[in-house]
């Protein structure tokens, strides 16, 4: 066999672009969890992962804390900003048309942005590797570390994330919460605290994966818009589904790393985008998404 | 032993309650009580405010006027979900179950409010929540799965029953609640003759075995007579009479909401 084709250079492209399609399913989740919970899609998803990023490398590099405790700090922080929206942003807006609500969220994304420029400035920082560097080799296929540890991080997530909906009462009243609220209300479940918790969780999985895609590349403002490259992911998983999230963010993943590597790094962003709309055009829904009916 | 004729003793009271959306009237004055360990039912045609007044009870719904006492105490202020811990549980017209859940997740859910929900706590499943979460399982298993008859549906997922066996889950649920008032909109409303007659039994047993006051709303006239022990009737938001079923049947103003003008002249 001299055909010249290199599948070395295809299975590592393909291997890279599903591991890193773990994180894209990271911050994914963080979309479907307040669209099934809330029904609102946060278009500030990518300022909650910014927010976390700054508040870790505050913490960590500036206030020089251990690894440990600059991550508590940045959760507690993150919390604690995602809650405060939900109570004076989303909670007046109960009620109020998707667009509304929609815009809220990107006037909320607006103002996170400005204000992260206005306190840390508008330059690169290089965030500290909280992922081991090793990288692993799979017979001649070199895996880098950041990769492969940032995948399995997601997964980890992702996974507990999984058990805590199917397993846990807390994780069940919020399913039950978010499928019919007023039911849920009269049965003695605290809906808004279920809204709250939802809403806190997305932060912190954004806190979360701000922290490690700062660390595969670096820390700016920009990092706010890498959020939007995901909605490509949700929009073909659909957008109330975990599942959805997962098998589009490794699709997507693929098909950005294959397309990089064989046409070149200016077309990364527009081929999944094309691919999506394709599979759309099949299935309007995305992949996992609830079909709505309605009556008339 | 005083020989007088004592007040019933009310567990839920219903009193001088107001109730407008807009222009509609949909409850004007309507007082009415819940007697302890016993059956009352509301009837009426329909649009009279028989869901209003339950919406009201629940806490759903914030009447203009009137005060709403739960064991003489007043409970309007109460938030629905704070009533559910006190006691008051109910059921839907429409069947309103968690459609993507299992049978057994949704009577569980029925014994939320009853236990400390602590999202971390519940989240591992260690020492406390665990004792509680196993308490709860067992106490549903002996006293709602295999008293309602649904052992082998639990782990069904509930939009693949048929819709008698989804209103026993839902009435189980309700069950899960441990209430003292139990608040059921339309329990036999679609259902065949062997449903109903399953339900009603399920009715009585809950009120005769358990103590539990059952409030029930029903066009089922049958059912009304032969389990109610009080019957209210409403008619465009108003009490135009209550008292024992066979006492209810024969005064002229039901019978004129019911069957309308002529045949109460016909009846007088």
């Amino acid at each position: 066999m001299s055909g010249g084709f290199d599948w070395i250079a295809l299975v590592e492209f393909a291997a890279i672009g599903l591991l890193s399609g773990g994180l894209l399913a990271l911050i994914a989740l963080g979309f479907v969890l307040i669209y099934k919970g809330t029904g609102v899609i946060n278009f500030a998803m990518g300022e909650f992962m910014m927010l976390g990023a700054y508040f870790f490398y505050t913490a960590r590099v500036m206030w020089s804390l251990p690894d440990w405790l600059a991550l508590m700090l940045t959760f507690a922080g993150v919390a604690s900003c995602a809650a405060l929206v939900e109570r004076w942003l989303l909670r007046p807006l109960a009620g109020q048309s998707v667009i509304a609500v929609l815009m809220a969220t990107i006037g909320l994304a607006s103002a996170l942005h400005g204000a992260v420029d206005a306190i840390w400035g508008g330059q690169n920082y290089n965030m500290p590797q909280i992922l081991p560097r090793t990288p692993l080799l799979l017979g001649d296929v070199l895996v880098p570390g950041k990769v492969l540890w940032s995948f399995l991080l997601a997964a980890l997530v992702i996974g507990l994330f999984s058990v805590y909906f199917r397993r846990s009462r807390t994780g069940v009243a919020m399913r039950a919460a978010a499928s019919d609220p007023v039911t849920a209300y009269l049965m003695g479940i605290d809906v808004r605290a279920m809204q709250r918790l939802t809403w806190i969780y997305a932060g912190l999985v954004g806190a979360l994966a701000g922290i490690v895609v700062a660390s595969i590349t670096s820390l700016s403002p920009a990092l706010g818009t890498t959020a939007l490259g995901v909605l490509a992911v949700i929009i073909l998983g659909g957008l109330d589904s975990i599942v959805g999230a997962i098998v589009a963010g490794l699709i997507v993943g693929v098909l950005e790393s294959l397309t990089a590597g064989y046409l070149g790094g200016k077309v990364r962003d527009i081929v999944p985008y094309l691919v999506v709309l394709l599979i759309l055009l099949v299935r309007p829904y995305g992949l996992f998404g609830t079909r709505r009916i309605e009556r008339l | 032993m005083d020989g007088s004729i004592s007040r019933p003793e009310w567990l839920l009271e219903a009193e001088d309650l107001h109730l407008a959306f807009g222009g509609i009237q949909a409850l004007s004055g309507v007082s009415l009580g819940v007697e302890k360990g016993r059956i009352s039912a509301v009837i009426g045609p329909n649009g009279a405010g028989k869901t209003s007044l339950f919406n009201t009870l629940s806490g759903f719904y914030r009447p203009q006027r009137g005060r709403i006492l739960l064991e003489g105490r007043d409970i309007s202020a109460v938030s629905p979900d704070r009533r559910a811990a006190l006691g008051l549980a109910r059921t839907f017209q429409n069947v309103a179950l968690f459609r993507g859940m299992t049978v057994l997740d949704n009577i569980k859910l029925g014994g939320h409010s009853r236990l400390r929900a602590h999202p971390l706590s519940a989240m591992f499943y260690f020492g406390a929540a665990r004792s509680e979460e196993m308490a709860l399982r067992h106490e549903i298993e002996r006293e709602v799965i295999d008293f309602l008859e649904i052992d082998h549906i639990r782990h069904l997922p509930v939009a693949s029953l048929p819709y008698g066996l989804q209103k026993r889950v839902e009435l189980a649920r309700a069950l899960a609640m441990r209430p003292r008032v139990l608040m059921l909109d339309e329990p036999v409303a679609g259902m065949n003759r062997e449903e109903t007659e399953d339900m009603a039994r399920f009715i009585l047993d809950i009120q005769e075995e358990r103590g539990i006051s059952v409030l029930l709303i029903e066009h089922d006239m049958g059912l009304v007579m032969d389990i109610a022990h009080h019957v209210a009737v409403l008619s465009f938001g108003r009490l135009i009479g209550q008292g024992a079923p066979a006492q209810v049947r024969a005064q002229p103003e039901v019978i004129k909401a019911y069957l309308g003008e002529s045949a109460s002249r016909r009846a007088a």
